[in-house]
């Protein structure tokens, strides 16, 4: 008798679950308002600073990446100009 | 050009220090009002992209019909410098697009092709960096090639229909200065004397970078 319970129930709550995981009914009508509230507005500020400091991160990150290429090219050619010294020798 | 290059320095330091001040007091734009400013750093930056791409499609001719490694040299300074001033435009035309059109991109024919065109500039610079002996010729005529779409890219907005605004924007602000004027031609003035200067600079690199092959070739005879 308890056994069958158990089972009952256990069928019960393993129907259940899978029911109560469902999500939520989706919205079958759109309502329209006139207005935007305030809260849902996107402010224009931010976008606007973080295009012009894109374009200073831009111009100092390329300025950078040139003068690294310089280093490396000028200390290659020093290195190559005393390795001709020392073969000379 | 080397004597030149201190005075141009000063000159883009003065025109970026300028602009700002004009840009905060320029009017806003009726229907797009404060992000509408991007508009000053937008335009410019394909303006300096499309500088690249004349002296791209020069050097490139150039060196095919020449062989001259100094056209060569102007040639992929220009190319890596139409991906940074194109980078630049397309980060900030979302972020104006955002706000203005309520998404971030649109997949309309001024967009997509402009995007292409840069994909394009960083095709070049990888068949250039990974394309091994000869890679010259071919990077030269996809400049080429890229050079002469770039024209249709500038009209597209004239031609299909796109969210974009026309290019008879930036003719009318010019004709008739209502205070927009002045900050975008002292912004574009900026990014072309930045152009001149960063394709002087990156030359310099090329020429040492060449000299050094040089050295190498010379050492291994």
């Amino acid at each position: 008798m308890i056994r069958r319970f158990c089972v009952a129930v256990m069928s019960m709550l393993l129907l259940a679950a899978p029911l109560a995981a469902q999500p939520p009914q989706g919205q079958s009508e759109f309502v329209p308002v006139n207005g935007l509230p305030e809260s849902e507005k996107l402010p224009a500020a931010p976008l606007l600073v973080v295009a012009y400091a894109v374009f200073l991160v831009l111009m100092i990150f390329y300025v950078w990446t040139v003068w690294r290429r310089l280093n490396k090219v000028e200390a290659d050619m020093r290195a190559l100009e005393q390795r001709t010294v020392k073969g000379g020798r | 050009m080397k004597k030149l290059f201190g005075p141009l320095a000063v000159l883009a330091a003065v025109l970026f220090a300028v602009a700002p001040f004009l840009i905060a007091n320029a009017p806003y734009e009726s229907t797009m009002l404060l992000i509408q400013k991007i508009f000053y750093f937008h335009v410019p930056s394909w303006i300096g992209m499309y500088c690249g791409l004349a002296v791209a499609a020069v050097a490139s001719v150039w060196y095919l019909f020449k062989g001259s490694k100094a056209a060569d040299r102007y040639a992929v300074s220009a190319a890596e410098l139409i991906v940074v001033f194109g980078l630049n435009g397309l980060i900030s035309g979302p972020l104006w697009a955002r706000k203005a059109w309520g998404v971030w991109w649109q997949w309309d024919v001024k967009l997509t092709s402009a995007l292409l065109l840069w994909l394009m500039f960083v095709a070049y610079l990888l068949v250039r960096k990974y394309g091994g002996p000869g890679s010259e010729k071919l990077a030269a005529a996809v400049a080429i090639f890229g050079a002469a779409v770039s024209p249709f890219v500038y009209v597209s907005v004239n031609i299909w229909r796109t969210m974009h605004p026309k290019t008879s924007v930036v003719p009318d602000i010019i004709k008739n200065p209502q205070g927009m004027a002045a900050p975008l031609l002292v912004s574009m003035a900026a990014f072309v004397v930045l152009f001149i200067l960063l394709l002087n600079l990156r030359v310099a690199l090329a020429e040492r970078q060449d000299a050094l092959d040089e050295l190498y070739l010379a050492l291994e005879d």
